[in-house]
């Protein structure tokens, strides 16, 4: 479903240096496939995101979705950044509603949809609240139905758990699982934690910074649906030990030390 | 009963305070002697006051007017403003100096010329009242506009949503805190403006009491308008906080459980 040939990024700083973000990188996502990314901060994976939300244009290469070459903005994608940034003054449901809004479809029509995702992820009977008066997690949740509610075939996640605490970001992962396998679609997952990564995704792809480089694309090979115990399981241990050594083998090489 | 109590004491104490003031005010002033035009008792004041209180209200009618028009302009003037130097780069390099210039320049020395050429009816008091109001409200707002989330600004464009309805829908609404502290400001300066135009050349407003009273020696006078210069300035105050709260609702305090 998404094509990236020999992807590169340089951005220009105020002084007028060149830095480069992205160098080089190629990668197929299949239609309903769950890649993560995962890599120190600085590799470019956020920035890859943009590339392929179209928010940002490419410095050389192409990408492509669905075989249309991405130059601008295109609506049949969702996105959830590491904060939730609703809109304090729109309640639970008018905030799922936003995406809708902004593409101007007809807001009666979603409003069922809506309250199903309020539903499926655990919100029910939230719908008139503001989002001061939720938590962390449950703000995020309702980020999460805001990408969803226009059933795009494309959602892209940059550390959307990041700002939470280890129990609600393991909860929130199995139940973004549990919605993903009730209605596929095509995931694009940033993150810095391995075993996040493993433990969400069909592939792996694990990337090393300055610049950001494709080290490699693992096929997570694991059955579905992914469980807990699965983190004590050899093959899992085998996966992430490649991960951390591919992560770290980047460090030494460049002298950044441990 | 805590809850009753801790209400008291917030309201009761600076009351008492205020009280207490006054009743040391008056007092003094009929012990130690001091002469009604260098200080005037409370009491001498309430009592020229309540003499005046029909001319009064016409004066405070004037000067209340003048405030509002100012601000109004100001409003008027200040959010169109802001938008286009947060939108255009070129435009912030453009109005930005001579935005600065002007609040640089001292309102009360503007003034006399001002009422030279526009004349000495009240639309120059407006105008006054407008050029103190207008910076904070420019700046303020222009500061919010500019702190939308960079997230959400991503969001609005990977929906290709216009930069008018995202102007509407997000940015403007992200930053009414910040306009309304802008308001809060300008319009205590408002009423500062309207006098500053009054004292200059008028013949109407609680600015040309002031002024006109403390030539004949009636300083309660003086006293009562200012008193009611202060209560005009307050309760426009409270008005701004109360549209605020009415407008944006969820920035108030989560109550208490």
């Amino acid at each position: 479903m998404i094509q990236l040939e020999g992807v590169e990024k340089t951005y220009r700083t105020r002084r007028g240096d060149l830095v480069p973000a992205l160098d080089d990188v190629t990668l197929d996502i299949a239609e309903n496939e769950f890649v993560t990314l995962v890599g120190p901060s600085g590799c470019g994976k956020s920035t890859l995101l943009k590339l392929v939300a179209g928010l940002t244009p490419v410095t050389s290469g192409s990408i492509r979705v669905r075989d249309t070459v991405v130059r601008e903005p295109f609506p049949d994608v969702g996105i959830v950044f590491q904060h939730p940034v609703l809109l304090p003054w729109r309640t639970v449901l008018d905030n799922v509603l936003f995406s809708a809004d902004m593409l101007g479809l007809d807001l009666q029509r979603y409003r069922s949809r809506a309250l199903e995702l309020l539903t499926l992820s655990g919100l029910r009977g939230f719908e008139t609240r503001l989002p001061r008066e939720l938590s962390g997690g449950m703000q995020q949740r309702v980020a999460i139905c805001r990408a969803l509610l226009p059933d795009p075939s494309l959602l892209m996640m940059d550390e959307p758990f990041g700002a939470l605490d280890a129990l609600t970001r393991e909860e929130m992962g199995f139940e973004l699982l549990r919605i993903w396998e009730a209605r596929r679609k095509t995931i694009l997952f940033v993150t810095h934690s391995i075993p996040e990564a493993i433990l969400l995704a069909d592939k792996v792809a694990v990337m090393t910074p300055r610049p950001g480089r494709l080290a490699r694309v693992i096929q997570i090979d694991l059955p579905r649906p992914r469980t807990v115990e699965l983190e004590f399981d050899a093959k899992f241990k085998a996966y992430s030990d490649e991960v951390r050594g591919l992560i770290f083998a980047g460090r030494k090489a460049r002298g950044d030390g441990g | 009963m805590a809850g009753s109590l801790r209400s008291l004491s917030r309201h009761a104490v600076p009351a008492a305070t205020l009280a207490a003031a006054i009743v040391v005010w008056e007092l003094a002033s009929h012990i130690l002697r001091i002469p009604k035009f260098v200080m005037p008792a409370p009491s001498q004041i309430a009592a020229e006051a309540w003499e005046w209180r029909y001319r009064f209200l016409g004066h405070s009618w004037v000067t209340l007017y003048e405030t509002l028009g100012g601000f109004a302009l100001s409003i008027v003037v200040a959010v169109p403003l802001a938008t286009l130097i947060v939108y255009s780069p070129w435009l912030r390099r453009a109005l930005y100096p001579l935005i600065v210039l002007l609040q640089a320049v001292p309102k009360i020395a503007v003034a006399p010329v001002l009422l030279l050429v526009i004349g000495y009816g009240e639309t120059s008091k407006v105008i006054v009242a407008f050029l103190v109001a207008f910076f904070p409200i420019v700046v303020d707002t222009a500061t919010g506009l500019a702190a939308t989330p960079p997230e959400l600004l991503e969001l609005s464009r990977s929906y290709r949503a216009s930069a008018f309805k995202t102007f509407v829908k997000v940015r403007f609404p992200m930053a009414l805190p910040f306009f309304f502290s802008g308001l809060k400001v300008a319009i205590t300066l408002a009423v500062i403006g309207a006098v500053v135009g009054e004292f200059i050349g008028s013949d109407r407003g609680l600015g040309y009491v002031i002024l006109s009273s403390t030539s004949y020696w009636k300083t309660e006078l003086a006293f009562a308008s200012m008193i009611l210069l202060s209560l005009i300035a307050i309760l426009l105050f409270g008005a701004v906080c109360l549209v605020e709260r009415l407008v944006c609702p969820w920035l108030a305090p989560a109550a208490e459980e």
